[in-house]
């Protein structure tokens, strides 16, 4: 009974804290310019099953994409053993699904190979990360925290893993002692090897099941509330960002409706623009870029396929478009926690370009799209460059000189080089 | 081939005057207009548009610059003021179909025109060959041969990733019956020649390595006679590397429609 109110308790507190937690996330997001992401709601949907949930665009890296399969598809699968672990918990039961008899020998059977390849994919993973240092784990934006981020994320998992196992491995031996309350149920093909590593007494195979027990859902609890502090966030984030993922081609920037009504008016002195929303063009923080970027900047897992891929970091430049997204997400932690404390939010002194993001970084972007195409939750690292140039081009007037000298050739002939108009037509005269 | 073109250039005006329509209008870019290995190209366009009979007329001087580089650069006014003169000139034209030999017009016209009053079909002089070759009207008789050279193509970013366009080029090549290798990052997974964003207009920020000299080393990889372009300003960045490499002498950097026009010996 006691354990029964203190399992209800752990698990209604976990879940406030990670509401609270989530409300924060949503409300940072929220800071964001709003944008019209409502057209289309079947491709979207569409774009969401294929890409989060098919994981398609993940098989061009054969490798990572088959070990994640394997991560995703066990936590997917294994939540359906995290269901029984609550209603036991709940009612103070034992293996509540064990009579479904075969069926439920055959799921527990699968859970627990299912079970070893993720405790295999992650252990792979580690040596990938710390042993083999693969390049994109071993960028200067991945040192400190992320680093450690991801390796407690995969440390834990082979964890649970481990505990899920035990468990099994202690419960089979109590079935078979006829252990009071454990009923037969379950299939057990890879926690049998285990079974001779435990004791034999039942008291010390109680303990051990117990505790298993309650170390593998009291983890999955506090795994739920590290996400927020965490990259791993992607496994929420990943549904919401791909059925919001621009479904225009890539090629195409969105126009500024602001720059619109402008432009309509100094061509034309009768149009009369509309009430001009407040606010600069393009941005200066994360307060300026839309919810959508700021979506991106939550979803982001680090896993570095678009600075990879990246023409300008591939060459030794600055820019990693992976950065930009930790650096958008961190900026705006850094708000939403001097929102947290009452106070101004953005007033800190601080902004998402120069503080965050430099001038080098943004102006050596080819717009080539690369990483938005690499990215296997359709994250646009390209959209914030643009907007943080557009703050840097419009606002400020502080481009490269020689993109000023570009833009001017453009605003005075009609070229971006020095050439007469009316120059135009001479390829064709020339014989 | 012959840099020469014998043949006259309608313009969209002398057109109108003649109180006649084309059915399509070539957009021939800045870099088609101005830059000199461009220019080859454009007349090679001209010299197929000619050949297959299509009518076709260019705006000549009416015509300026799309605002592609200023929008990538940041500069949206300069970019929807262009857009929206360019837009005026067009449907006063009651223009419908356009056809261009830059990816990054192709672009712009194809996508960011329509929501500031510009909506054209527009293709890429890429498509308008796959097209012909398809309908029979284009084939690769009667010039230079290029069976068994080998080939690379590079796809421009604002065709390829950009648009989702990498069969048209390939189909044009393919009708050669040469060797077409493809390079270890190709299609989608293409990697920029480095003039994409604005950047073909600055000198590179610091690095270890220009973004162009990486991707010819990957193109000279697979041994090709010819690397081809479907982008003047690629051409640019891979003629360059081309002469940094020292190949300039083994390898023909060529757009597509150099090497369509060259081999109906136009």
């Amino acid at each position: 009974m006691i354990s029964q109110i203190l399992f209800i308790a752990i698990t209604l507190a976990a879940i406030a804290l990670f509401s609270f937690n989530l409300k924060k996330v949503i409300r940072n997001i929220k800071i964001g310019r709003p944008a019209d992401r409502s057209d289309q709601p079947s491709k979207r949907m569409m774009t969401m099953i294929r890409v989060a949930l098919g994981q398609s665009k993940m098989v061009v890296r054969p490798i990572p994409a088959a070990l994640h399969f394997i991560v995703y598809v066990g936590f997917v699968i294994i939540n359906i053993e995290v269901l029984e672990i609550m209603i036991d918990g709940v009612f103070g039961t034992h293996r509540i699904f064990g009579g479904l008899g075969s069926v439920y020998n055959f799921l527990i059977g699968s859970f627990e190979f299912l079970a070893l390849g993720v405790w295999l994919s992650c252990a792979i993973f580690l040596i990938r990360r710390n042993i083999l240092k693969l390049k994109r784990f071993t960028s200067p934006e991945l040192k400190g925290w992320p680093k450690s981020d991801a390796n407690y994320i995969l440390f834990t998992e082979i964890l649970l893993m481990t505990a899920f196992l035990l468990m099994n491995a202690a419960d089979a031996k109590l079935q078979a002692l006829g252990a009071h309350h454990y009923i037969t149920a379950g299939a057990f093909p890879v926690s049998q090897f285990l079974q001779n590593l435990l004791p034999g007494t039942e008291s010390s195979l109680i303990m051990i099941e117990r505790s298993c027990w309650w170390f593998h859902i009291v983890g999955i609890l506090c795994f739920l509330n590290y996400l927020p502090y965490s990259k791993h966030f992607h496994i929420l984030f990943a549904f919401p960002n791909t059925y919001f993922s621009n479904l225009e081609p890539k090629g195409e920037f969105s126009n500024m409706q602001s720059v619109t009504n402008e432009v309509k008016a100094m061509l034309d002195p009768s149009f009369t623009p509309p009430e001009a929303a407040a606010g600069r063009f393009g941005a200066k923080d994360v307060n300026d870029l839309s919810w959508v970027n700021l979506m991106n900047a939550y979803t982001c897992t680090e896993c570095g396929r678009c600075t990879s891929v990246c023409p300008a970091n591939i060459t030794g430049k600055l820019l990693s478009p992976r950065k930009i997204m930790m650096d958008t997400r961190d900026r705006m932690e850094e708000v939403g926690k001097n929102l947290d404390k009452g106070g101004a939010g953005f007033d800190d002194g601080k902004s998402l370009i120069d503080d965050y993001i430099t001038r080098e970084e943004i102006w050596a972007c080819t717009s080539c799209n690369a990483c938005v195409e690499a990215c296997p939750i359709n994250i646009d690292p390209l959209a914030i460059i643009t907007d943080l140039r557009r703050y840097a081009v419009m606002e400020e007037s502080q481009a490269p000189s020689s993109i000023n000298a570009m833009l001017g050739n453009i605003e005075n002939n009609g070229a971006p080089w020095k050439y007469s108009p009316a120059d135009r037509l001479n390829w064709a005269k020339e014989n | 081939m012959s840099a020469k073109l014998n043949i006259e250039v309608p313009t969209m005006a002398e057109m109108i005057a003649r109180g006649e329509e084309p059915e399509i209008l070539f957009w021939v870019g800045c870099a088609g207009s101005y830059d000199e290995r461009a220019q080859k190209t454009t007349r090679d366009i001209c010299k197929i548009l000619h050949h297959v009979g299509i009518k076709y007329a260019v705006l000549g001087t009416e015509e300026s610059c799309t605002g592609d580089p200023a929008k990538r650069a940041g500069n949206e006014f300069l970019f929807q003021m262009q857009a929206m003169t360019n837009i005026e000139v067009l449907n006063g034209y009651n223009i419908k179909k356009i056809v261009t030999g830059c990816p990054h017009c192709f672009n712009t016209i194809k996508n960011e025109y329509p929501g500031l009053g510009g909506t054209y079909e527009v293709i890429h002089h890429t498509q308008l060959i796959q097209d012909l070759i398809n309908d029979g009207k284009l084939k690769a008789e009667g010039g230079e041969s290029f069976k068994g050279k080998k080939i690379t193509y590079h796809d421009p970013c604002y065709l390829g990733r950009g648009n989702g366009i990498y069969e048209a080029p390939r189909k044009a090549l393919e009708v050669l019956d040469a060797q077409l290798v493809e390079m270890k990052r190709c299609k989608s997974n293409g990697l920029c020649c480095g003039a994409g964003g604005a950047q073909m207009f600055k000198e590179p920020e610091k690095g270890n390595k220009d973004i162009n000299i990486e991707r010819i080393e990957e193109a000279l990889e697979t041994n090709p006679n010819i690397v081809a372009a479907g982008c003047p300003f690629c051409m640019t960045m891979l003629s360059d590397g081309i002469k940094m490499k020292d190949q300039n002498q083994n390898v023909e950097v060529l757009d597509i429609a150099e090497i369509t026009a060259r081999a109906n010996g136009l």
